[in-house]
């Protein structure tokens, strides 16, 4: 581990067990899939065999005739609905797409596009209803590919989509209908001066597939809409606050009709922030008087569910004879799917963010296409935009015979560079991390072997700030109940109560850290960005501040002395001024807490707060692959994955994040990809077919943790687990070069695809 | 789930009358790896299971030295590969049978299972035709004999008649101047459906080939039995030329799609590399005895 | 023909159980729907990712490709029946304490998967126990910290 400047700490760094672990490893904790209510029944969805369609009409009365069936839903069932995808104001969201996406309203906009729903006794008979209900589609031709989405003559997905190419800074409208959402542009110094500056020049474009989150647990959601008007909502879910908004949105109820209680939730990485099954599920229930229970099946939710988005770059990046960048014009459109939103906003920022260039120009298109509408995905738009910077510099760093980490710290951001937007950069560790990986044993190794290669690359991350709350109260033995807003997905119910317990001087064990209800706790933003660590953790460092405060005041009262002159240890004593007769006072937090009732009663506190500092990261990884030219197979063989992370709260969690961002990465450089047939249908919506990364497919991944605190947090946290998921791809493409001497331009750089360049 | 019911069949006559009386959407049950999953997502029409576990003839695996290795349809393939004389003298078999989906596919799933879904992906056919097997089938009209290699007719048909079951699988007695091997090629290290596979099982006669079978997977609607790479090896010994012959001879006969798991391209090739990587494997199997 | 309520005798966890099923079932959905035993997960219900692996009759399956019916009269072991009275079992332990879970949901599935396996192989090879475990799939931990927690238990 390399630290700088980090202080002594006493929680903050050790390993506890998370405190929702035994009800993990013993089958006990309750997934959104796993609730039991009285009366509960089963929801399902007919799901749009065309990638592309009018749906002329919908016919369900078998389906409700069928016994056992308590419940039909469509798209008419949302309040609202109108029969237009016309858009209606430019660059402002119509108001019905997110509740067609969920329900398909006039048309069906992607294999597996959500058309009606059903509520029965069992899921058998669920299913049988839905092959009972009668669709009249007029098949129109899809879109799937975002090249051809931006040609003329390309099939339209929303009439009245007018965007045109923004120039000079200022939106335009387009004379024809188009797919082009939006588009964004940053801009700084002068580009065109910077390339004349140039002695090299290299400009590439690249094209990636869409990949899925593949979280193993499907969506899921319950509902009970009683008949007092409240809706109660439970579901696996990245942000049960903004699940609640969202379905208040779609229902077109007071938000404060709806409680949402966040389950378990089984995996995410960004594709469960997005809702899917909650509005359906609660008009099943007010329909059916019941409970209702869904889940998606897996091929639904490779089909409806966000993946990420599928990309098309084109990186020009000039440089000296010595390896200074002098100008960058990049430019990149992604598929946002079936509705406007694609991740190529976060993407364009990240583009260029590990280096201080003063000339360059990123360009962002957001285009729609005939897939499931993309979801954020672990440091969305990033993967896609970094890996086409990262690789033009390795092809850069060849011609100048240079090594690809020099030159990467010869252009290296440091605190003070401005990043594409022009906002300066605070302390960063990008130089700690390149330097790390270039002293790192794994770079320092020799590496042998036919068809045997290496390759380096790095990645950013803003990591997010946004809200968060928390309500604390100390009981009478010491012990600390601590309510979260924020779901768990990878150990919050650890890292967070760290904190808190590092703030007071206390013990990890005697916090109790419970995720409760949007009823329970003030307003908390998704589980997602790498922000939860960080928000979560200065919330609990201010209640913190808060219980120290009031324990003095306590101490105060029970002394007889000004609060001033008590102080409050690191190991969390209460120590006020000697009494008259020179004797030391002193309580141990214990204690003290044991008198909270006779002097004014337990300590309850609650806070919200929302920091926008970022806690920006690096990371960079060292790949040692070997490919097999008989069947374009590739191996890994060694990895290791550098990264600046602030501060390691538990790292063991830390290490987990980082690996298990390293394997989604591999997937994507290898084997997961979406595959269409020409009609638009996903042909391989399945663990089987869509190919994420299995035990045996990989290696030990090796983590060296590095860590330059955050000055924009107490305990110097940065996020963590959003980068590790940037840099595998253009990593592993650049020891391909190395291993076979073959440049790629297509992520994944599947077997077939090796083969095809290979034969 | 579709709408099924379940038997449980008593005997191999109990099991022949519940798929008679059960109608042409009556399934054979076996390990249900494929055929659960099928019916629940509705891709294969079935009202029916005929549970055939609890019949000792379908999960059966005897050998001697005359009749050679008999595996009942239903036997588990962790029953398989997990056999001594299975591993020692069928080790083709482990190849196929050890990889197919994962350790919880593999308490289920039987070589009769893999050949009555008549899959052209499915891993064990191509081990199976080319170590000779023979199914034994068993109908309302008595029961015949048919060979591996002959059984499929297209992706998911085979030549099984209405109300014929497959009840075992027999493969002929091996000696040491045999050896044989399977391999396939999936993108993934495991969890995956072949791209591509073949199977190879050669004889010696010193070091020069006397009989060869090789068969091929995923390469076309049905298992091939690739004849002219066979006789590429026959009567030759195994040099780098020959087996390269015997190769360009296999990819000769593919005539694959392109889909999700592979294209035209790289499964014509993959059918030559694992031609030839069994080859090898055979011979070095052989010389290790 | 119609499917049926059928009643099918369980042994699971060593509980004799009665259980009215639907003939259409899966074992998964027995003990989920019907036994209200939700720790084997539906992570695909196609046998692709090892949520649901449960041991029956001393044999790893994914209770997703299994039907009710066909569990008449067998022996079924689930993650509920891992821990003692008294304590984790070993894996569990050290699946906690090396942080071998991240969201939790493959867990039952690899836990079960792990526990054949050291029953097979007592002393496992990480080649091995990669192998064996490569029917069941994790999204969150890149496999790393479960490899070395079962190959920890494994070495006592």
């Amino acid at each position: 581990m390399v630290a700088t400047d980090k202080p002594k700490y006493k929680i903050i760094g050790t390993r506890p067990a998370r405190p929702d672990g035994v009800d993990k490893v013993t089958g006990r904790a309750q997934y959104g899939a796993d609730l039991k209510l009285e009366g509960l029944i089963y929801g399902a969805v007919l799901r749009s065999p065309h990638a592309h369609a009018i749906i002329k009409s919908i016919d369900t009365t078998k389906a409700e005739a069928l016994p056992g069936v308590h419940a039909v839903a469509t798209n008419a069932d949302f309040p609202g609905s109108s029969n237009t995808t016309e858009i209606l104001e430019p660059g402002k969201a119509n108001e019905r797409w997110a509740a067609d996406n969920i329900l398909a309203g006039p048309k069906a906009l992607y294999h597996g596009h959500g058309v009606a729903a059903v509520a029965a006794d069992d899921m058998h008979i669920a299913q049988d209803a839905l092959a009972l209900i009668e669709v009249e589609y007029e098949i129109l031709p899809p879109v799937v590919d975002v090249q051809d989405a931006m040609q003329d003559g390309s099939p339209i997905l929303h009439s009245g989509l007018r965007t045109g190419v923004r120039a000079a800074g200022v939106d335009t409208k387009s004379d024809i209908e188009t797919n082009l959402a939006s588009h964004m542009r940053l801009e700084r110094g002068d580009v065109e001066e910077g390339f004349k500056e140039a002695d090299i020049t290299v400009e590439r474009e690249f094209t990636s597939s869409q990949f899925h989150q593949g979280y193993i647990e499907p969506q899921n959601a319950a509902a009970w809409w009683s008949m007092d008007g409240r809706l109660s909502v439970w579901t696996s879910t990245q942000g049960a606050f903004s699940a609640r908004d969202a379905t208040a949105d779609i229902l077109k109820i007071p938000v404060s009709d709806i409680k949402v209680t966040p389950m378990e939730i089984g995996g995410g990485f960004g594709g469960k922030i997005p809702i899917y099954l909650e509005p359906i599920a609660a008009v099943l229930s007010k329909k059916s008087n019941r409970p209702v229970k869904m889940w998606m099946e897996r091929e639904a939710v490779f089909q409806a569910t966000g993946p990420t988005a599928s990309s098309y770059s084109k990186v020009k990046i000039g440089v000296t004879r010595e390896g200074k960048i002098t100008a960058a014009y990049c430019t990149f459109a992604m598929g946002a799917g079936a509705f406007p939103g694609s991740p190529v906003g976060a993407g364009v920022q990240c583009a260029l963010a590990p280096y201080a260039i003063e000339n360059q120009v990123v360009d962002g298109l957001d285009v729609v296409l005939n897939t499931p509408k993309t979801a954020a995905y672990r440091a969305p738009g990033a993967p896609a935009t970094e890996y086409a910077v990262e690789s033009v510099l390795d092809e850069i760093a060849e011609q100048l015979d240079m090594d690809p980490i020099d030159l990467r710290l010869a252009n290296v951001a440091e605190e003070g560079d401005r990043n594409s937007s022009g906002t300066p950069w605070p302390k960063i560790g990008a130089k700690e991390v390149l330097e790390a990986m270039k002293s790192h044993p794994h770079y320092l190794s020799e590496i042998q072997g036919e068809d045997v290669g290496r390759g380096i690359a790095v990645g950013f991350w803003f990591n997010g700030g946004m809200e968060s709350s928390s309500s604390a109260r100390v009981n009478k033995d010491g012990s600390i109940a601590l309510i979260m807003g924020s779901t768990d997905i990878g150990g919050t119910r650890a890292s967070i109560p760290m904190q808190m317990a590092e703030t007071l001087g206390v013990t990890y064990e005697q916090i109790a850290p419970q995720v409760t209800d949007t009823d329970s706790v003030g307003y908390t933003a998704v589980t997602g960005g790498s922000r939860t660590t960080f928000a979560g953790g200065w919330v609990a460092y201010e209640l913190g501040q808060m219980i120290k405060s009031e324990m003095k005041e306590r101490a105060a009262k029970i002394w007889d002395v000004d609060s001033g002159s008590i102080s409050y240890t690191d190991d969390g004593e209460i120590v006020g001024p000697n009494d008259k007769d020179g004797n030391e006072q002193k309580f141990s937090f214990n204690e003290l807490a044991g008198k909270l009732q006779s002097t004014g009663g337990l300590i309850a506190v609650s806070a919200s707060s929302s920091h926008t500092t970022q806690g920006a990261a690096y990371g960079g990884h060292i790949v040692d692959l070997k490919v097999d030219r008989d069947t374009g197979k590739v191996e890994i063989l060694r990895y290791t994955a550098v990264q600046d992370v602030g501060t390691a709260i538990h790292p063991s969690y830390v290490e987990g994040q980082i690996q298990g961002g390293v394997a989604q990465g591999i997937g994507m450089a290898l084997n997961e990809e979406y595959y269409y047939d020409d009609d638009g249908h996903l042909m391989n919506g399945s663990f089987l077919d869509y190919r994420i990364p299995v035990a045996n497919d990989l290696p030990m991944l090796d983590v060296e943790l590095v860590e330059v605190p955050n000055p924009g947090h107490p305990y110097g946290v940065r996020g963590v687990g959003e980068v590790p998921i940037v840099p595998p791809q253009p990593t592993i493409r650049n020891a391909m070069y190395d291993a076979i001497g073959v440049r790629f331009y297509h992520n994944p750089m599947s077997p077939r695809r090796v083969l095809d360049e290979l034969l | 789930m579709q709408a099924v019911k379940y038997a449980r069949a008593a005997d191999i006559d109990d099991a022949i009358r519940l798929l008679a009386e059960g109608g042409d959407k009556a399934r054979i049950l076996a390990g249900g790896t494929d055929l659960i999953v099928q019916a629940r997502e509705r891709k294969r029409d079935v009202d029916l299971f005929v549970d055939v576990k609890h019949v000792a003839e379908f999960m059966s695996l005897e050998y001697d030295d005359s009749s050679g290795l008999t595996v009942g349809a239903a036997t588990p393939l962790y029953e398989l590969y997990g056999d001594k004389t299975v591993q020692e003298k069928y080790p083709a078999l482990v190849d196929a049978s050890t990889v197919i989906g994962g350790k919880a596919i593999q308490g289920r799933a039987s070589l009769g299972g893999n050949l009555g879904n008549s899959s052209p992906a499915g891993d064990s056919l191509p081990a199976m035709i080319a170590l000779g097997g023979i199914a034994t089938v068993a109908g309302p009209n008595g029961s015949r004999e048919v060979s591996v290699a002959e059984f499929c007719t297209g992706p998911g048909r085979n030549v099984l008649e209405s109300g014929e079951l497959i009840v075992s699988i027999n493969f002929p007695a091996v000696s040491d101047s045999e050896g044989a091997a399977w391999q396939r090629f999936i993108p993934r290290n495991e969890m995956d459906i072949a791209v591509a596979s073949a199977g190879t099982w050669i004889k010696l006669d010193g070091k020069v080939v006397a009989d060869a079978r090789i068969a091929l997977g995923a390469v076309a609607a049905t298992p091939l039995v690739a004849t002219g790479a066979a006789e590429a090896l026959i009567g030759n010994e195994l040099t780098d030329e020959v087996i390269s012959n015997a190769g360009d001879a296999a990819s000769s006969i593919a005539s694959p799609i392109t889909d999700m798991r592979g294209s035209v391209k790289q499964r014509t090739h993959l059918a030559k590399v694992l031609t030839e990587r069994t080859i090898r494997d055979a011979l070095d199997r052989i010389n290790s005895q | 023909m119609i499917p049926e309520p059928k009643v099918i005798s369980t042994t699971i966890n060593g509980d004799e159980k009665q259980v009215l099923v639907s003939e259409r079932d899966s074992l998964l959905e027995a003990l989920r729907d019907r036994i209200g035993m939700t720790g084997a997960k539906e992570g695909c219900n196609n046998g692709n990712c090892g949520a649901c692996a449960v041991i029956m009759d001393g044999r790893l399956v994914n209770s997703c490709c299994v039907m009710a019916v066909e569990a008449d009269g067998s022996e079924v072991m689930t993650v509920e029946g891992l821990a003692s009275r008294e304590e984790l079992h070993p894996l569990q332990s050290e699946f906690l304490q090396n942080a071998a879970l991240q969201c939790g949901i493959c867990t039952p599935g690899f836990l079960m998967s792990s526990y054949a396996l050291l029953q097979e192989k007592p002393n496992p090879t990480e080649e091995e126990a990669r192998f064996w475990l490569a029917g069941n799939l994790c999204r969150c931990t890149g496999y790393d910290k479960i490899i070395e927690s079962v190959l920890t238990v494994a070495k006592g």
